[in-house]
């Protein structure tokens, strides 16, 4: 496929290239992830079970308790990262929570990144610049 | 972002390295949220009592662990004194009764170093997740700082203080700083509501108030609601309490209103902007239904354990649950955990409620809750039985255990019997 470049808005700084791991449903951080595993754990969660470790996180929001922010820097001190982020919406929980995870985030993008891009995509998201690009898109089976 | 002089002088370390450290912070975090200022604040609840140790941080240097956890900072910063008023959410482990409750003895050490580290550097050690309970009442329009998601609408819907859903980190550094980013629910713009819910059962008890949040939160998400009471008439504090919990587990609430009850809801005109549409949703039989079946995650009538006390109980709760308990045994194959402020338990002492509680076997319990405290739950324990629709939501994949959610009377009567019977059958 042609690369697609899509225009957003930086938050943390720095370019990560990775594949990407969608969710349309937002993220409970506590009791929602385990973050020395870099796993999602929310019973009911579409990405209930699935590591983020290494992937591009693409999110709509978060939700739940004001834990965000310690998981997030459990997941760095931790090694679990993902390579970086694109949230569609930021809010105080996600506003935080990426600056202490310190990997490449973006949001505020001009189409809605949960719609449009998909799980398995290669993606660059550059933080500086406030955008990304899907440069890759695996043939549907 | 634009900075006032002293905000400058505090980014240009004239007022210590640990004011630097903290507005460097709550710039990139005022930043990341598109805030064009920040804005005075002199009322935080902060997340001290909750730090990665040992996993991450293995240290008992509370200096070294505050600035390379709360400060995130790689160079050692000391703190000098926190001048603002602040209580603090819930700590790892009950402060006084870590020990005999079983919490890990590491964790046990790790509180006592923050505990005294609060106490030198002006931190409360008020250690609850209700501070509205305890004395912090902000005033109407006030900015606030506040961690905890249940706390959060409170200060917002029933209040009228603003503050948004505040982390460990930003508390933090907005309790050094005295300033919080102007954005979300600081802006009356974004407290009108974009949904409205139509409450068509009746609603009248703490059991139905926590399944009406639990519904809102899984529809609006991150959105703000206005709910419509029809017959019902306004909820009370425990109901309120049930409501903002359940409303910030399935989803984000941080602010709603009831129409004529919540202050900024005097009429519908008063809760909507005329540039955004309004969603109406009705909560009927089939969605109180719906929302039940999905709460549930017990297989077995057998219970383990049984939490009351999320968020933490109110005087009233206690008193209600000592009434139950009176006279009677908790089963011997069962722990009941009945969670409270150290306020509150001091009152209770004071009325007796404690003594009675504590003859059942029931254990009365303060400055945590069962899913935090979680080196101190049963390991063997497969299902849970809970009054809160939080508890109930989080325990599966916080302690692994099916969970019963139920009403304080169903849920002291399973931890009596050691089998949960819901009146209401799926």
């Amino acid at each position: 496929m042609n690369t697609k470049v899509i225009k957003g808005r930086g938050v943390v700084s720095g370019i990560a290239e990775g594949e990407a791991l969608v969710t349309r449903q937002t993220i409970s951080p506590w009791g929602g992830i385990d973050a020395m595993r870099g796993v999602i754990t929310e019973r009911r969660h579409e990405l209930n079970n699935i590591c983020f470790t290494g992937k591009i996180l693409v999110f709509p929001s978060a939700k739940g308790s004001s834990g965000f922010s310690t998981v997030a820097q459990v997941i760095r001190l931790a090694g679990t990262a993902p390579a970086g982020m694109v949230i569609r919406e930021m809010n105080s929980l996600t506003g935080m929570g990426c600056v202490i995870m310190r990997v490449p985030t973006i949001t505020d993008l001009e189409e809605d990144p949960v719609e449009f891009i998909r799980t398995g995509d290669w993606l660059r998201i550059d933080g500086d610049l406030g955008r990304m690009e899907i440069i890759d898109r695996p043939k549907s089976v | 972002m634009n900075l006032t002089d002293y905000e400058k002088e505090m980014l240009d370390n004239r007022h210590g390295a640990d004011k630097k450290r903290a507005m460097e912070l709550l710039v990139q975090y005022g930043n990341a949220l598109g805030a064009e200022r920040l804005v005075e604040t002199k009322n935080v609840h902060m997340l001290i009592g909750f730090i990665p140790y040992p996993s991450v941080l293995d240290t008992l240097d509370a200096d070294e662990m505050v600035s390379k956890f709360f400060l995130d900072s790689n160079e050692k910063i000391l703190v000098d004194h926190i001048d603002i008023f602040n209580t603090t959410h819930i700590w790892a482990t009950d402060l006084e009764r870590g020990r005999s409750i079983g919490a890990p003895d590491k964790l046990c050490q790790a509180m006592e170093m923050i505990r005294d580290y609060a106490q030198r550097k002006g931190i409360s050690l008020s250690a609850t997740c209700a501070p509205y309970q305890i004395g912090n009442l902000p005033q109407r329009g006030e900015h606030c700082a506040w961690t905890e998601s249940s706390a959060v609408p409170f200060c917002n819907a029933v209040l009228g203080a603003r503050t948004n859903t505040e982390t460990a980190h930003s508390a933090f550094a907005i309790a050094l700083t005295g300033r919080v980013p102007l954005s979300g629910f600081h802006l009356k713009e974004n407290r009108k509501a974009t949904y409205l819910i139509e409450l068509e059962v009746q609603v009248e008890s703490v059991f139905e108030w926590n399944l009406v949040g639990y519904f809102a939160g899984e529809q609006v998400q991150l959105a703000v609601p206005a709910y419509r009471l029809g017959n019902n008439v306004p909820p009370d504090l425990s109901m309120l309490k049930a409501l903002n919990a359940a409303g910030a587990s399935s989803g984000g609430i941080q602010m709603y209103h009831i129409l004529g009850v919540t202050p900024e809801a005097t009429n519908m005109a008063s809760v909507t902007d005329e540039e955004k549409n309004i969603i109406t949703l009705r909560y009927s039989a089939q969605e109180r239904r719906r929302t039940l079946n999905n709460l549930t995650s017990a297989t077995e009538d057998k219970v383990d354990v049984v939490t009351l006390g999320c968020p933490h109980y109110s005087l009233d709760q206690l008193k209600q649950a000592a009434r139950m308990l009176n006279g009677r045994k908790v089963n011997k194959n069962v722990l009941l955990w009945i969670w409270t402020s150290h306020p509150i338990r001091a009152q209770a002492d004071r009325d007796g409620l404690t003594e009675i509680i504590e003859a059942s076997g029931a254990k009365l319990l303060t400055d945590s809750c069962p899913l935090v405290t979680a080196g101190a739950f049963p390991a063997d324990a497969k299902t849970v039985a809970t009054d809160s629709a939080k508890q109930a939501h989080y325990t599966p994949a916080i302690v692994n255990c099916g969970t019963w959610f139920g009403t304080m009377e169903e849920c002291i009567a399973a931890a009596i019997s050691g089998i949960f019977r819901a009146k209401d059958m799926l």
